[in-house]
């Protein structure tokens, strides 16, 4: 058996559904026979009749109903049809759901999957990765899951939370990943993974970054230096002990995101290594980020906006040479 | 001190039958409009940290919505909702305690004034963000329904100026297509902060929206507790039923700044002139004392009954401990074991 990201996010909903009747999806088209923009949620509305809900085109009353539902006992998923349109619901992630625990002592155990991360000829509005903006705010758990493994077990985690979840998917891995089976159980929630083990330099990356860290990783290994990749797994809360450890065996690092360039994840990732472990670096640390500015339709522009494993591979280089 | 107009119309006198709750709910107009100029003193007196605001000239309009509200229903008030709140069973004390931000309070200083709630009974907490809780209030009217609760509504507020973000539209537009038991009391008190209704919309009234979104809709005096009583008690019953979601838009004229801080000098003084600027908590005391529905004396009981209360809750409330930074739980998540740097946290 084979199976895509994309089948695996279809099969824990699936098993959501089946095992917790207290979950209901919500969102744009995810109903009918039409099973979601990117069929995520194909055949369920048929199979659990009444839980797979079309709703209107309101992504900030999408999130407030679930918001409500899951203050009533409930544990919503909300699909956003892009992250890039989640921004229309940032008061309702940010300011409801994000401070709805510390406010009241109440929490919000939401699941919010954004469809995330470009793809070829999608443009600056179908393209977003946008786990940086949310992991900054106080309240939420920010999921970037990178193997068709996570993307099953981290959701299935993610409706047991209970706590909003961002739940960032990869819209290019959701085809091009494949597994032969799915786990029963996954990595904690909150421990990043070790993807490839290695001596002379430490990558920190998540989501469809990892992969191309991953080749970046393997084409350097022919020129005879062995990379660490680290697999965050979620950026919020970031398991810093875990890149601390690797820094510690390597003396170098690189932070690999998609999102945009200033602050975010990468920064995150760097800021904490630098103040909490200077002393275990050989070298300044470096980070790749896309580029700063919207991300670019035709393929050849969006190519080089958004970091590649050339380029990784190139600064891997570099830092291995300092 | 403001002095309002009489309404221009005199009203005609009436035998009609009083609403049996018109009563009770004069008592929790009195209280709350008590409640708050108290606490408007008390910010005049440095008190209060951060914003007063009141529901001064909208009493009527809250205590409707709050007292035909039962155990099992939602609601999700805001700014201008105290006696709603009070009707609905919010204990004064706690309101003391949010405004002093006690430890002991719902909101135990993390948020104050009238951002406060109990989830659990039926009380949603507030966001700033207008609109953003009409959404909300239709989440958990779903859950509820597809719980097989049963015979439950739930009611929302929102002013004139609320109800043009985005975010009421979406909120109103679900709440139609989800056909949930939803009463929304839109209160046009004719001034957004300070933007007079020319500037906010367009339409002819907003009531007419009732009709674009599948709502019923109704207009309704708010200076006049009879008619807020019997409007909004019959959206109630209408919601309760079963009916569409039922709009309720009532008017009346903000007696009071924004918020304390605001001497509210740009609303021009012929404006006192209108009907709708007529000050509710007189008229149904006028309204009282023409039907004799009870004595002066009692009258004068009820409002001092209405100091004491109000005296009580501020003199527990300023007992309680307030919170302290060392001491603060600094954790936004209930899920301790994924707080995020947990080493700064020790
Ligand atoms: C989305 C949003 N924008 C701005 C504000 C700041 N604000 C708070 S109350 C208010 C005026 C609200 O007017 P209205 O809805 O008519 O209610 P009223 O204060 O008159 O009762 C404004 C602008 C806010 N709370 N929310």
């Amino acid at each position: 058996m084979s199976i895509t990201y994309l089948e695996a996010i279809r099969e824990a909903q699936a098993k959501l559904l089946r095992d917790d009747k207290r979950v209901f999806i919500y969102g744009q088209d995810v109903g009918g026979t039409f099973g979601g923009a990117f069929k995520a949620t194909k055949g369920l509305a048929k199979e659990f009749p009444g839980r797979v809900l079309n709703t209107p085109i309101s992504e900030d009353a999408m999130v407030g109903t679930a918001i409500g539902a899951a203050l009533e006992g409930m544990r919503p998923i909300v699909e956003m049809q892009f992250a890039d349109f989640s921004s229309i619901a940032l008061n309702q992630i940010l300011n409801n759901a994000g401070t709805h625990y510390w406010r009241t002592n109440i929490s919000v155990p939401i699941t919010i999957r954004l469809p995330s991360g470009g793809t070829k000829g999608s443009g600056p509005f179908h393209s977003q990765s946008m786990e940086s903006l949310y992991a900054h705010y106080p309240g939420l758990i920010v999921m970037t899951p990178a193997t068709v493994e996570d993307a099953y077990t981290m959701l299935i985690d993610a409706v047991a939370i209970d706590d909003p979840v961002v739940y960032c998917e990869h819209k290019y891995l959701y085809y091009h990943l494949k597994a032969d089976d799915l786990p029963s159980e996954g990595m904690p929630i909150g421990r990043a993974r070790i993807a490839r083990a290695g001596r002379d330099l430490t990558i920190v990356s998540y989501s469809a970054m990892l992969q191309e860290s991953l080749i970046a990783a393997e084409e350097i290994a022919k020129e005879g230096f062995e990379i660490e990749v680290i697999d965050l797994r979620t950026v919020k809360p970031l398991d810093t002990a875990a890149v601390l450890a690797s820094v510690a065996r390597t003396g170098r690092l690189l932070a690999v995101g998609e999102s945009f360039p200033w602050g975010g994840a990468t920064a995150e990732v760097i800021a904490r290594v630098t103040t909490e472990g200077f002393h275990l670096l050989d070298a300044a640390p470096a980070r790749i980020n896309a580029k700063d500015t919207p991300i670019p339709y035709h393929p050849n522009l969006w190519s080089t906006h958004r970091p590649s494993s050339k380029v990784i591979a190139a600064k891997a280089r570099q830092l291995l040479r300092e | 001190m403001l002095q309002t107009a009489r309404p221009k119309k005199k009203k005609a006198p009436t035998n009609a039958p009083v609403h049996e709750k018109y009563v009770e709910a004069f008592r929790w107009m009195l209280l709350a409009r008590t409640f708050e100029e108290k606490l408007a003193s008390m910010y005049r007196g440095g008190r209060i940290t951060g914003g007063v605001y009141v529901g001064k000239g909208q009493e009527a309009i809250s205590v409707a919505c709050g007292i035909f509200l039962q155990k099992g229903d939602v609601f999700a008030p805001l700014i201008r909702d105290q006696a709603g709140r009070s009707a609905f069973g919010e204990p004064l004390v706690d309101v003391a305690r949010t405004y002093l931000g006690t430890r002991t309070g719902p909101m135990r200083g993390r948020d104050g004034n009238i951002h406060r709630g109990k989830p659990r009974d039926g009380q949603l907490a507030m966001i700033s963000h207008l609109g953003a809780m009409i959404s909300v209030l239709v989440g958990s009217l779903m859950a509820k329904r597809g719980q097989g609760e049963k015979n439950f509504v739930g009611l929302t507020t929102i002013g004139e100026g609320g109800m043009q973000t985005g975010a009421s539209h979406e909120g109103l537009n679900i709440a139609a297509v989800e056909h949930v038991p939803l009463v929304v009391v839109a209160t046009n008190n004719h001034y957004a902060y300070s933007t007079p209704n020319d500037r906010e919309f367009a339409c002819a009234s907003l009531v007419d929206r009732a009709r674009g979104y599948g709502f019923e809709g109704y207009e309704l005096d708010g200076t006049d507790l009879a008619q807020c009583l019997d409007v909004i008690g019959t959206a109630v019953k209408r919601a309760r039923a079963g009916r569409p979601p039922q709009l309720v838009v009532a008017s009346v004229l903000r007696l009071a700044g924004h918020g304390e801080h605001d001497d509210f000098s740009y609303v021009p003084k012929e404006i006192y002139g209108e009907s709708f600027a007529y000050d509710c908590v007189q008229r149904a005391q006028e309204f009282i004392k023409e039907r004799e529905l009870v004595d002066s004396a009692t009258l004068q009981a009820w409002r001092e009954d209405a100091v004491r209360q109000v005296d009580e809750a501020f003199a527990m409330a300023q007992k309680e401990p307030t919170p302290k930074g060392e001491e603060e739980d600094w954790c936004a998540i209930s899920t301790r074991g994924l707080l995020d740097h947990p080493e700064e946290q020790e």
